[in-house]
């Protein structure tokens, strides 16, 4: 049980000319759930492996706990890690495999025992303790590697996307048996994944990151309401926000050549995006005209993809609205978020309660 | 090793091994012929081969060990077993088995260890590493014979630099006049010619152990030697089974070319092994029934050798 702490932390590899990761402060608490989520290529992992001690820090500082670990030795770190290709060692049993790190560290036989017999029941691994890890299933495979996690009783777990390689109803299973298991331990977890729904799901506060950089941090509903960047809106919730080219004039907002008025006057002026939720568009006698292209059936919803104004729109209905080949779309109100043309960023919202929405054609 | 539906026995050790070496390929490559003589065609330009140059060989070696030839080819008369109660009877074959022994063993711990030691450094070398590759595996390509030629060279009497060394610490190094100053260098060439074989397959063994298990393993394990010999070496085991095998089979034999260019024309009383020993009476001495009874002795006990290892090693070596 510890915090960690990240200051300014940043990693060139030796011969390349950006940092991978650069500038990154975090500060995670005792016990807390902490998900990095961004494509490949953002430094994600390497963020992580700087934590466990697999790649040096070219700059900056990490702690755990009270200790600065930046010189410390992985296994010194009082770190557990989980990885996506599970890495258990194909010569051990399960046992073994569970056993081996204890076995390093000098734990008392009777003690790593008793630690393995317990890890083994709450992932349900009995059966299989004396299996060697190439007769066990994926789903299992990934069980005792958390169990070997398990065992050691460290300060932090680290997963780097260990359900990446699982099918994907056996993902939904252990993301959940992951989540409970970090729950009844309390230890303070960091889970890195490119999936934004297991990054939803599972954290306490999820860390967006870009290119190296945290684009935003926050608790996972904050950040799908309040995304920091056309980045993390686009990232964040299924299917991406939709992201129009519009311009605010005055008081109103212009989508080609219709105007949405936003009830009071604005402090941007000129180009935006505006971003709106598939889920946030109302199907209205007036508004934006919206042509359908095709449609996504989900069972639960179905996606009406098209385009307003000559820019793809993607939009949610219940099953059992009727489908037409065109529509009037309004945007519901406080939903739509403004950001800046050329930096991404976020603008100061429209004030929702004035934003009525009354869409004039 | 738990599959005891397979009868016991060597035989079927063995097909357990191939079978489980060659699972991948087997269920893809699994084909039917209607035609029963068709795969036998197919198979048949291996089976010539190798009848050609291994069993009709041996059989003649078998067949020859039971008879005294005439060493002009004028007629062989049956002789029964004598041929190999000579061999085995002579306290000078026994010598000679025993300093096999003693080199066999010693070429194959070194060249192994070193391929092995070699194989690890360079595995974690970055900067410039297809340059050590290349430097360490380049020694592969010169040919027995010219090593033999090279090390004759690096140990001569007047312009060694191996002898010029060996002077300043003292040691007044005679090859191919003093037994074990020749033993020395046999075996310092025989391995120097081999840990490049060693290398390249340890190397690559190293390569097919995931990086994610060696960092667990890092984790897992403070102790670089410790983490070594529990984590990592046990995964090269099946590659190092294969290399011990192949490194005795080369020790008794593939020598023969570095001793040959060692010892040859130079005073008696120089270490040799039991092939050149076949070699010699068979050729240099025209005792051809001798020398055929000493090869099969040579053969049984290489064969006896694999089988052992097979049956008694191949049980601790876990494929992955």
């Amino acid at each position: 049980m510890a915090s960690i702490d990240i200051s300014n932390v940043s990693k060139t590899y030796p011969g390349a000319s950006a940092p991978s990761v650069s500038d990154i402060n975090l500060s995670i608490r005792d016990g807390e759930f902490i998900v990095l989520v961004g494509p490949s290529g953002c430094g994600k992992s390497t963020l992580l492996r700087m934590v466990a001690g697999l790649e040096d820090i070219t700059g900056g500082e990490v702690h755990i706990g009270d200790r600065l670990v930046n010189r410390v030795d992985p296994a010194d770190r009082d770190i557990a890690m989980v990885f996506q290709n599970y890495a258990l060692y194909p010569h051990m049993t399960v046992r073994e495999n569970m056993a081996y790190g204890l076995k390093n560290r000098r734990t008392p036989a009777t003690e790593i025992e008793s630690r393995v017999a317990e890890a083994a029941r709450m992932l349900e691994l009995g059966p299989y303790l004396d299996r060697k890890p190439r007769a066990l299933s994926g789903g299992q495979r990934q069980r005792v590697a958390m169990g070997r996690a398990v065992v050691r009783q460290p300060a932090a777990f680290l997963f780097d996307e260990p359900l990446s390689n699982l099918d994907a109803k056996l993902r939904v299973s252990m993301r959940g048996e992951i989540r409970r298991l970090q729950k009844r331990l309390g230890t303070t977890s960091l889970y890195v994944t490119h999936d934004q729904l297991e990054a939803m799901t599972l954290a306490d506060r999820l860390v967006v990151l870009n290119a190296g950089r945290i684009e935003q941090v926050g608790a996972p509903l904050d950040i799908y309401h309040n995304p920091a960047s056309t980045f993390v809106a686009s990232f964040i919730g299924s299917p991406a926000m939709n992201l129009i080219d519009a311009e605010i004039r005055g008081s109103s907002l212009h989508i080609g050549a219709t105007e949405v008025p936003l009830g009071s006057m604005q402090a941007a002026q000129g180009p935006v995006t505006a971003g709106i939720r598939a889920e946030d568009l109302q199907v209205t006698g007036h508004g934006l005209p919206f042509r359908v292209d095709f449609v996504e059936e989900l069972g639960a919803q179905r996606l009406v993809h098209g385009h307003v104004e000559g820019q793809p729109l993607t939009l949610a209905l219940t099953p059992d609205a009727a489908l037409h080949d065109a529509f009037h779309l309004s945007i519901r109100p406080g939903a739509l978020h403004l950001f800046d043309t050329r930096s991404g960023r976020r603008l100061p919202q429209p004030e929702s309660g004035v934003f009525a929405s009354r869409v004039l054609a | 090793m738990t599959d005891v539906t397979q009868p016991p026995g060597a035989a079927a050790t063995l097909r357990r091994w191939w079978q489980r070496t060659s699972r991948p390929a087997e269920a893809a490559k699994r084909v039917q012929f209607d035609r029963p003589l068709l795969p036998w065609l197919f198979l048949m330009p291996q089976l010539a081969v190798i009848f050609v140059f291994f069993y009709w060989p041996s059989v003649q070696a078998i067949t020859s060990s039971f008879y005294l030839e005439d060493p002009f080819g004028f007629g062989a008369s049956f002789v029964g077993l004598d041929n190999y109660r000579d061999a085995l009877g002579s306290a000078e074959y026994r010598r000679i088995a025993g300093f096999t022994a003693l080199f066999t063993a010693l070429v194959t711990a070194l060249s192994l260890g070193l391929g092995l030691l070699f194989a690890v450094k360079a595995d974690k070398v970055i900067r410039g590493r297809s340059t050590y590759r290349t430097a360490l595996i380049s020694v592969y390509a010169v040919a027995p014979p010219v090593a033999g030629l090279m090390g004759m060279m690096l140990f001569d009497q007047h312009i060694g630099p191996f002898v010029t060394l060996a002077a300043k610490f003292g040691w007044t190094m005679q090859v191919g006049i003093n037994y074990w100053d020749t033993a020395f260098a046999m075996i310092l060439v025989s391995v120097w010619k081999q840990v490049p074989y060693n290398f390249i397959f340890f190397l690559s063994g190293l390569q097919g152990i995931p990086a994610s298990v060696r960092e667990a393993a890092v984790i897992d394990c403070k102790n670089g030697f410790t983490r070594f010999r529990t984590a990592i070496l046990p995964l090269l085991a099946p590659t190092a089974f294969f290399l011990l095998i192949i490194n005795i089979t080369y020790a008794l034999f593939d020598t023969f070319a570095v001793i040959d260019v060692m010892v040859k024309d130079k005073p008696a009383n120089n270490p040799i092994t039991l092939v050149y020993k076949v070699y010699n009476d068979g050729f240099r001495g025209n005792d051809i029934g001798g020398s055929a009874a000493q090869s099969v002795i040579l053969m049984v006990v290489v064969l006896v050798l694999t089988l052992v290892q097979f049956r008694w090693l191949e049980r601790r070596v876990h494929y992955g």
